[in-house]
């Protein structure tokens, strides 16, 4: 019985929940940079009626547009270059995709639903170790997008490739120290735990009630919410950065490197990094709301009253946190969108600089303060004065060495430089 | 030659930590987006818009009143207020068009016919409209008036030779054309 639990678990989150939320997010994208951009986006695609004698056809605003698309990668020819390193070339679809889907296993989706007796956490696996989890696996799909970039065999890909990995690495210590303040503060690793904690004690950048009563929070969560945003946006623009979005997308950067490291794919295999691509935004949006913004839970004090409903003894409280999470993560995703149509793409210099100067300094800078601010409690005023001290110190320290050892912008050199 | 030296521009503090861009740029692209959904985005109502952004749908919404008087569209042939048929297959047409799109067939006219001096119809026009680039030149060569572009954009066809307009449809599109030099008229 658990076992089947288990996986009604894994089939119905991963292939009813997440793996539709990838098309959808597909749709948002075209639909909404559409609206932004003063158009109208795919709006036709829906069941062709007028074919069988009716006088309209029915579209469901283009809904069924991703799936046309997805038939149409199913029925192009699968192309395989002669010149490609073949065993890499057919593994690096499947390593850019499997990370993304397995990390959804530590992600908690909802509260507990209860159908006959039986309580259903409805996390896939509810480890102790969610985020760490989380890091090591989505760290592997850098090897997807690095193999395909080599085997390619092929100047731009290999470009890309070699981009992203470098783009990875680098993001991925700001993304590992950014959110230490978080698991200071949760004191657990536990992804359930952290969700039914923030539902308890109110969001983590929305701490306005406890125990079911707005209110404004004490003055520790009050200081505590400057390391938690700090972390906060660190940690999303550094997602963006890990799932190679813009402003961060140089390994496919159109304009320069054609399609990036998928140029010599076609057909479902080019479908697969597109999937990838997309399940690791839905991830990195799941987590981001998973620790900032209270998971699955409604806030305001309902989740407890939540919890409680049930229709004809099946606890549906569950569902309703469930449809909570996914409202929340569209909302994200349509954030990502946005941030899309507005940001710029970075030079490949200053995404360097932004990730090795500004964001792993500033994510260092920020563990100690909110461990300052954590402990703060149990600390005299002297001995808080003086780290505080030694904080202002510390980024002085930093942004002046930073300042010092930055290039100087030379004044014109070459043929103009002789005037 | 002067030279010009381009300095760099001085960033302040608010400017160089990017931020207030960025809020900026959001609040641009929603009110954008807020403003196509609404459908009051600059330019809707000049360029007719569907109500979302500034695009007009196709096939519901069109934009045919608004096509200039000389627009190009389809070359067919016309008759005139007596129901001649204009063309006399003097193959003028056929001969300038670049793309080779027209295909004239001619004939005699019978001597017992009322129009039997204008000697020469004909027997098949065929303008094959897949070639036809829509350049005008047949209307401009033609001596008898009797070729004309219309304002028909939207022509489409299942096979080839649905695209191939022959002398029927051409008249049926042309129509009637009144007005126009009427030199074998004796009764003027």
């Amino acid at each position: 019985m658990e076992l089947l639990i288990l996986l009604a678990k894994i089939i119905g989150l991963t292939f009813l929940v997440v793996l539709p939320l990838v098309p959808i997010s597909v749709y948002f994208e075209r639909r909404f940079s559409a609206v932004i951009q003063d158009r109208v986006g795919p709006n036709r695609v829906g069941i062709p009626l007028t074919l069988f004698g009716a006088k309209k056809d029915f579209s469901f605003a283009g809904l069924i547009q991703p799936m046309a698309d997805g038939v149409k990668l199913f029925l192009k020819e699968d192309f395989t270059p002669s010149y490609v390193r073949k065993a890499f070339y057919w593994l690096a679809p499947a390593l850019t995709v499997a990370p993304s889907l397995i990390t959804l296993a530590v992600i908690p989706f909802g509260s507990t639903l209860t159908i006959g007796g039986y309580s259903i956490n409805l996390a896939i696996a509810d480890i102790d170790v969610g985020p760490l989890f989380i890091f090591s696996i989505a760290s592997l799909s850098v090897y997807g997008i690095t193999l395909a970039g080599w085997s390619s065999n092929s100047k731009y890909p290999f470009i890309g490739g070699v981009r992203s990995t470098a783009q990875m690495i680098s993001y991925e210590i700001a993304l590992g120290l950014s959110i230490i303040p978080v698991l200071l503060y949760f004191g657990d690793l536990n992804l359930g735990k952290i969700v039914q904690h923030q539902a308890d004690h109110g969001w983590l950048l929305l701490p306005i009630w406890k125990n079911g009563h707005l209110g404004i929070p004490d003055a520790q969560t009050l200081l505590f919410w400057i390391p938690a945003f700090i972390s906060f946006l660190i940690f999303t623009v550094s997602i963006f950065a890990e799932t190679n979005r813009m402003p961060f997308d140089l390994p496919e950067c159109e304009t320069e490197l054609v399609g990036g490291y998928h140029t010599e794919y076609s057909s479902m295999k080019f479908a697969m990094f597109f999937m990838g691509e997309y399940a690791a935004m839905v991830v990195g949006s799941a987590l981001i709301i998973t620790l900032f913004f209270g998971g699955w839970s409604a806030g305001f004090g309902l989740d407890e009253s939540i919890k409680q409903l049930s229709v004809g003894g099946v606890g549906i409280g569950g569902l309703v946190h469930l449809g909570i999470f996914l409202a929340k993560l569209l909302a994200f995703i349509l954030f990502f969108i946005l941030v899309r149509w507005t940001v710029p793409r970075f030079r490949y210099d200053q995404l360097m600089k932004l990730g090795w100067v500004v964001f792993f300094e500033a994510a260092l800078v920020n563990v100690f303060l909110a461990a300052l601010v954590i402990a703060a409690p149990s600390l005299t005023t002297t001995v808080i004065a003086l780290g505080a001290v030694l904080l202002v110190a510390l980024t002085a320290a930093i942004i002046w060495v930073a300042k010092v050892s930055e290039e100087r912008v030379k004044p014109n050199s070459g043929l103009l430089g002789q005037n | 030659m002067a030279v010009i030296k381009v300095k760099r521009p001085k960033l302040s503090f608010g400017e160089k930590i990017y931020f207030g861009a960025l809020i900026k740029g959001f609040l641009l692209t929603l009110k954008h987006a807020v403003q196509s959904l609404r459908g009051k985005s600059r330019g809707a109502d000049e360029l007719a818009s569907s109500g979302l952004g500034v695009t007009m749908q196709y096939p519901e919404q069109k934009w045919d009143d608004q096509l200039p008087e000389y627009y190009r569209g389809a070359p067919t042939l016309v008759t005139d207020e007596q129901g001649r048929e204009r063309c006399v297959s003097c193959q003028l047409c056929e001969f300038i068009c670049p793309p080779k799109a027209i295909k004239i067939v001619p004939s005699e006219i019978p001597s017992d016919d009322a129009w039997a001096k204008v000697e020469k119809r004909p027997l098949e026009f065929d303008i094959d409209m897949i070639r036809c680039i829509y350049c005008g030149m047949c209307e401009e060569v033609c001596p008898e008036q009797a070729i004309f572009l219309r304002k028909d954009y939207a022509i489409t066809g299942l096979s080839r030779a649905d695209m191939v307009h022959d002398k029927k449809k051409l008249y049926e599109i042309g129509g009637v054309r009144t007005g126009l030099v009427n030199k074998w008229n004796e009764l003027k």
